[in-house]
């Protein structure tokens, strides 16, 4: 299924940058595969499957034009067809990188890029899609064929960006795989979009072997992923950190990650998913240093200050260095009066030093953004603990 | 590809500057125009008289009406425009982004239809 997918991809994007018009493309290549499904069984499945599909999806491709309306775009896409291989003996090259930037183009909306990005790149089938982001069908198909439709017309290129634009451009795709994950880390929990966003940053870093922070995201990923079966229970509550069940961790996927971020640190260049994948694994520790984790959050606050990098960095202190040097940071950060994780820390290091904590408890409870999490928040009340889970929405 | 550049700002916009923020505004976009004009691929480009001077044309029921001032009040509006070809979407936002009113107003990026049998 997966090595379908992959292959369906590549197709897909081989197609969509000769053509220029990813509908088309899809469309040659979903007959190509039913070609396939017709012809395999009773042929043999060809010696190079993929170029099998390409030159299929070609054909079908051409068929599919010659029974276009328009001279004009006729000529113009004919011409275009006539470039991709002819035989099945023609090594296919992976273009899936371009298809990405192409998903990725900040001329989209941020939700027509995670759409696309699942549909075209992931190979998901829309009512997939649709399931795992809670809409209608209908709603996602359209915003899919608009996407499509402004990539075709507006003339967005599927091409990997030249240098210079080359920064600006990773990060629209590597907040876009984030958000794919981060849509179904939850709560509610949605295993599909965290099991594909981390198999995007597969990907993303096979393809891209000397971009640190693609390893570096790949390995965050992979890390926050490793705790998927401990940090809920089974009635959908939140557990702590320190009191998940280190037996639920999935500790295969640990040692990938932290793999992985090795590989990111030795091309040296660092950056803020590296940073948080560098915290993620110091939390995989028996005994979580968290002088550590407090210095790479002070240098994540210099690589991509926000607000809530320094709750987090006030919290690590908190955490090294007791409750009243962690307050002390909190009420310095401005502007997270209406976060509810903010009002918690205050909470607890209230209480742990022995002071009223009760109406920051309300608050907190108040701004939370789901149940789970108020419940959580209720049951802290009478509890001892400062550790949030580390998801920094950068 | 032809793409339509069209520049927003506020109408008022001119006037809140200095003399000689003026005379460095127009230095700006003559030097833009003649790099434009000089890569090949400016087509046409144009600044427009300010939107006091806009008068709106509208036939209904075969009468004409005609009214002083523009079709909608925003507080931005269109001051001018470039009609460039260029091969992609991204290098038609690439001029777009060194276009001197766009680091005070909106440029806005629209592909012009060539092709007119397939719409």
């Amino acid at each position: 299924m997966r090595a379908y997918r992959d292959e369906r991809a590549k197709s897909v994007a081989i197609l969509g940058r000769v053509l220029g018009d990813l509908d088309l493309a899809e469309d040659a290549v979903q007959d190509a595969f039913v070609r396939a499904a017709e012809r395999w069984p009773r042929d043999g499945v060809p010696a190079n499957p993929g170029a099998w599909i390409v030159t299929a999806a070609r054909n079908c491709a051409i068929d599919r034009i010659r029974r276009e309306q328009t001279f004009a775009r006729k000529a113009q896409l004919l011409a275009r067809a006539e470039e991709l291989p002819e035989d099945e003996e023609t090594t296919i090259p992976d273009e899936r990188l371009e298809l990405i930037f192409a998903c990725c183009h900040p001329a989209l909306a941020p939700e027509a890029q995670v759409a696309l990005t699942l549909s075209l790149v992931g190979g998901l089938a829309t009512p997939e899609i649709a399931r795992a982001f809670i809409l209608p069908e209908a709603t996602l198909a359209q915003r899919l064929v608009r996407a499509k439709r402004k990539i075709r017309d507006a003339g967005i290129p599927l091409r990997v960006p030249p240098e210079h634009a080359l920064p600006d451009r990773l990060r629209t795709v590597f907040a876009t795989i984030y958000l794919v994950f981060n849509a179904g880390y939850g709560p509610p929990v949605r295993r599909e979009l965290c099991e594909e966003g981390v198999r995007l940053t597969a990907v993303l870093a096979t393809l891209m072997p000397d971009e640190a922070e693609a390893h570096g995201l790949h390995a965050l990923l992979l890390l926050q992923d490793a705790r998927s079966a401990a940090r809920l229970t089974p009635k959908g509550e939140l557990v702590l950190l320190a009191e998940q069940d280190r037996g639920l961790w999935n500790l295969a996927q640990v040692e990938q990650g932290r793999h992985s971020l090795e590989r990111a640190m030795s091309l040296r260049a660092p950056g803020p998913y590296q940073l948080q994948a560098a915290i993620a694994s110091l939390h995989f520790d028996e005994e979580v240093d968290w002088a550590q984790i407090a210095l790479l959050y002070e240098r994540l606050a210099g690589l991509a200050p926000s607000p809530v990098v320094e709750l987090n960095r006030a919290v690590a202190v908190g955490m090294a260095r007791g409750p009243d040097a962690g307050l002390a940071l909190l009420d310095e950060i401005g502007g997270l009066e209406d976060y509810y994780l903010w009002h918690a820390a205050r909470a607890d290091f209230l209480r742990r030093l022995g002071r009223p904590a009760a109406a920051e408890y309300e608050r907190a409870v108040a701004l939370a953004p789901s149940d789970a999490e108020r419940d959580f928040l209720r049951g802290r009340q009478n509890l001892l603990a400062t550790e949030f889970e580390q998801r920094d929405d950068l | 590809m032809q793409y339509m550049l069209l520049i927003y700002g506020e109408d008022s916009g001119w006037k809140t500057l200095t003399p000689e923020q003026q005379q460095e505004m127009g230095a700006a976009y003559f030097a833009f125009t003649d790099e434009l004009r000089a890569s090949g691929k400016m087509a046409a480009g144009d600044a427009l008289q300010p939107v006091t001077t806009a008068t709106s044309v509208r036939v209904r029921d075969g009468e004409t009406l005609t009214t002083d001032g523009p079709f909608a009040e925003t507080k931005e509006v269109l001051g001018g425009y470039y009609l460039i070809d260029v091969d992609t979407l991204d290098e038609a936002l690439g001029w777009a982004a060194k276009i001197p009113g766009a680091a005070y107003g909106t440029i806005e990026v629209r592909p012009v239809v060539t092709d007119y049998e397939a719409m």
